[in-house]
C-alpha cells in the first residue's frame, strides 16, 4: 500500500493558492467485490482541498468502480471513505449533493438549450432561481458564450460542449468535482483550454479528481495515483514519480507500472 | 504488386497505382459540412493515418470509403472499384472495424468469427495464419459471449473478424480511443505485424502521438484536410523557432509567457510549455531575464523540435 506523503513541493504549491490542508476525500482500505472478482482491492488515499488529483490506471484496473463508490453510486464491500465531509456508505445523498460530476459520454442534454441545461442542473442541486439567473449570465460572459444562450446543445462543437459541461458540473460550487476522461477526442487547443478552466476552478477552492489517458495531462496534476489490478501502485507528485521510476516522462512511469497488469484488457 | 511495396514507407503515393483514391469528396448533413474537398491517395501496403479531433469528419470519410454513405460530390475508388457504382465489389474486399463495438454481443467469440467468415464465403481455417497472432490471445475464451469480454478482448475479436476474409484494405476507425497507453502500444504492435503481411491500412485517431507510427498521415479538422505527408516531413517543415520552458510555478509561467509580445504562441505540453517566437527577436538569455524579473525560479529554457501536435496546433491558428 502506498502511503500518502505530501511533499514540501506540493505544500508550497497549495499555499500559493491559499488553501488549508484539509482532506476532501479520505479513503481507507476500500474494497469492491463482484462475486469472486475483486474489482477494487484495498485502496487508501487522501485528496487535499484545492488539489488537482490525477486518477490513472490501465483499462480494467478498477478506476471506474472506485470512482462510482466515491460518488455514492456503488456501495463498498469493505473499508470506508468520506467525500466532501460525508460517509460514502451511510450518507450517500449528502455526498451526491456536495460533489460535481462530469463524464466524457454523458454530460448535457442535447435537446435542451444552453441556458436550459444550466437551469436544469442548478435546479437539481437546489439552487435558487435568482442565484441561477445571475450566475448564468456571469458564466456565459466568462466563457464568451453569451451569443449561444439559446443554442441547442447538440449544435455546439464538441470542445464547447465539454467546456460547458465542466462549467455546469461546478455551477453549484461543489467541494470536489469528478471528471471522467473529460478531454477524450477533443482537439489539442481546446484540450489545453479545458485544463485552464480546471486551474481556474481550483483557484476558487474546488478540488478536482480527474481521470485521463493523455499522459501529458498527468503532468498538470498536483499528485497522481496509478492503479493496476485493483490496487494503487504509486501515488505522488509527477516530479517525484518520475524520479522514483528513473523515468523522463509520466508516459514512461505509466508503462513501467501497467505493462505487467495481469487482468483487465489483456 | 509485390515489387511495388519495397519503398512505400518513404514514397508518397505518386508513381504507384493507389489502392485508395479520393478526389474532391464533399459531404454535408443539413447545414453541417462534414467533409469539404477531401482528396488523397493511399499506396498499396501503406499504413495511412487520418489524424484529427472528434467532429473532424474521420468516421464520415471511412463510411464513404466502405460504401456505407454516399458523398454529395467527388469520387473515390478502393482497390480499383468505384465507391458508388461498384459498392458490392468493395464490400467483399475491405475490412472495416468501426469505432463502436459492433459484433454480436449474444454470440460467443467463436460464433462471431464463424459468422463473419461464412458471410464472406470463407472459413476460419483458410485465413487462420493472418489472424493467428491476434486470435490466439482470445482463443482460450472462445466459448464466452462477446458481450462479456473486456474492452481489450473485444477489440482483438473485432480485429479478427475484420481480417477473416483477408481484405485488401483494412479500415480502422479510432481503434485506440479511450484505450490506456499500454494497450494502445500493444494495438499498434499488432498493426505493425499486419503491415508485414502486406495489408493496406487506414487508421483514424485523435491521438497525435500515434502519428509517428504511420507511414504517412493526413491531418484533418472540421471536414478539411490540413496536410498530407510523412510524419517526419511534417515536423521538419515546422518553420517557427520552438523552445521548451519550465519554471517552479508552471501555471503562472503560462500567463507570463503569453504576456510577452515577442512570444508568438504558448501551450502547456506535459511538464514543459512549448513556445514559438518570432525569429531573431528574442534570445534565450533575454527570455530568462524577463522571467526572472517576473519572479520565476528554476527557469529552464531549451530549443526543441516540434511534434506533430505542435504542427497541428499551428495549423489551427
Amino acid at each position: 500500500m502506498v502511503k500518502n506523503n505530501i511533499t514540501s513541493d506540493f505544500k508550497s504549491q497549495l499555499s500559493t493558492v491559499n488553501c488549508q490542508l484539509e482532506n476532501v476525500i479520505h479513503v481507507e482500505n476500500l474494497v469492491k467485490r463482484f462475486g469472486d472478482f475483486t474489482a477494487v482491492d484495498h485502496i487508501s488515499f487522501d485528496v487535499w482541498q484545492g488539489e488537482i488529483f490525477g486518477f490513472l490506471g490501465a483499462n480494467g484496473a478498477g478506476k471506474t468502480t472506485a470512482m462510482r463508490m466515491l460518488c455514492g453510486l456503488s456501495k463498498p464491500t469493505e473499508g470506508h471513505g468520506r467525500v466532501a465531509g460525508f460517509d460514502i456508505d451511510r450518507e450517500v445523498e449528502k455526498v451526491k449533493s456536495n460533489i460535481g460530476y462530469m463524464s466524457q459520454k454523458f454530460s448535457l442534454y442535447n435537446d435542451l438549450k444552453v441556458w436550459e441545461n444550466i437551469r436544469l442542473f442548478a435546479g437539481i442541486y437546489g439552487m435558487r432561481d435568482r442565484e441561477i439567473a445571475q450566475k448564468t449570465d456571469e458564466l456565459l460572459q466568462r466563457l464568451n458564450f453569451a451569443s449561444e444562450r439559446n443554442t441547442l446543445v447538440k449544435e455546439l462543437p464538441l470542445g464547447w460542449k465539454q467546456k460547458l459541461a465542466f462549467s455546469v458540473s461546478i455551477f453549484h460550487h461543489p467541494k470536489v468535482v469528478f471528471l471522467d476522461e473529460p478531454t477524450g477526442g477533443v482537439d489539442p487547443v481546446t484540450r489545453r483550454q479545458f485544463w485552464e478552466l480546471i486551474y481556474e476552478a481550483t483557484a476558487e477552492g474546488i478540488t478536482v479528481f480527474v481521470t485521463t489517458h493523455y499522459m501529458d495531462e498527468a503532468e498538470y496534476c498536483n499528485r497522481v495515483s496509478i492503479m493496476v489490478d485493483g490496487q494503487i501502485k504509486a501515488l505522488d507528485t509527477p516530479k517525484n514519480l518520475k524520479h522514483q521510476f528513473s523515468a523522463d516522462s509520466m508516459d514512461d512511469v505509466f508503462h513501467q507500472l501497467a505493462r505487467n497488469a495481469k487482468r483487465g484488457d489483456n | 504488386m509485390l515489387h511495388l511495396s519495397e519503398s512505400h514507407s518513404e514514397s508518397s503515393a505518386e508513381g504507384l497505382r493507389p489502392i485508395v483514391h479520393c478526389l474532391s469528396i464533399d459531404k454535408s448533413y443539413g447545414q453541417v459540412k462534414a467533409l469539404q474537398n477531401v482528396s488523397f491517395d493511399v499506396a498499396p501496403g501503406e499504413l495511412f493515418g487520418i489524424i484529427g479531433p472528434d467532429g473532424a469528419g474521420k468516421t464520415t470519410l471511412f463510411r464513404i470509403l466502405t460504401t456505407l454513405l454516399l458523398p454529395v460530390s467527388g469520387s473515390a475508388t478502393v482497390d480499383g472499384f468505384d465507391v458508388v457504382k461498384d459498392f458490392k465489389a468493395i464490400r467483399k474486399r475491405v475490412g472495416y472495424m468501426p469505432g463502436r463495438f459492433s459484433l454480436y454481443q449474444d454470440l460467443t467469440v467463436e460464433e462471431n468469427l464463424n459468422f463473419f467468415a461464412s458471410v464472406f464465403n470463407t472459413t476460419i481455417e483458410e485465413n487462420y495464419d493472418l489472424i493467428k497472432d491476434i486470435y490466439q490471445q482470445i482463443e482460450p475464451f472462445k466459448m464466452r459471449r462477446a458481450g462479456a469480454l473486456s474492452g481489450g478482448m473485444k477489440q482483438k475479436l473485432a480485429l479478427s473478424c475484420a481480417l477473416i476474409h483477408r481484405p485488401s484494405v483494412l479500415f480502422l476507425d479510432e481503434p485506440t480511443t479511450g484505450v490506456d497507453p499500454v494497450s494502445r502500444k500493444e494495438f499498434w504492435e499488432m498493426l505493425k505485424k499486419l503491415k508485414q503481411e502486406g495489408i493496406t491500412m487506414l487508421v483514424s485517431t485523435p491521438y497525435m502521438d500515434e502519428a509517428s507510427l504511420c507511414d504517412r498521415i493526413a491531418l484533418i479538422n472540421k471536414g478539411q484536410i490540413l496536410k498530407i505527408d510523412t510524419p517526419a516531413n511534417i515536423v521538419n517543415q515546422f518553420e517557427k523557432t520552438l523552445w521548451t520552458v519550465q519554471s517552479k510555478d508552471m501555471h503562472r509561467l503560462l500567463h507570463d509567457l503569453r504576456a510577452n509580445p515577442l512570444v508568438d504562441s504558448c501551450f502547456a505540453f506535459g511538464d514543459t510549455h512549448h513556445i514559438t517566437i518570432n525569429n531573431g527577436q528574442l534570445t534565450i538569455d533575454n527570455l530568462a531575464t524577463y522571467l526572472s524579473d517576473k519572479g520565476h525560479e528554476e527557469i529552464i529554457i531549451h530549443p526543441a523540435k516540434a511534434t506533430v501536435e505542435d504542427c497541428f496546433m499551428e495549423m489551427l491558428r
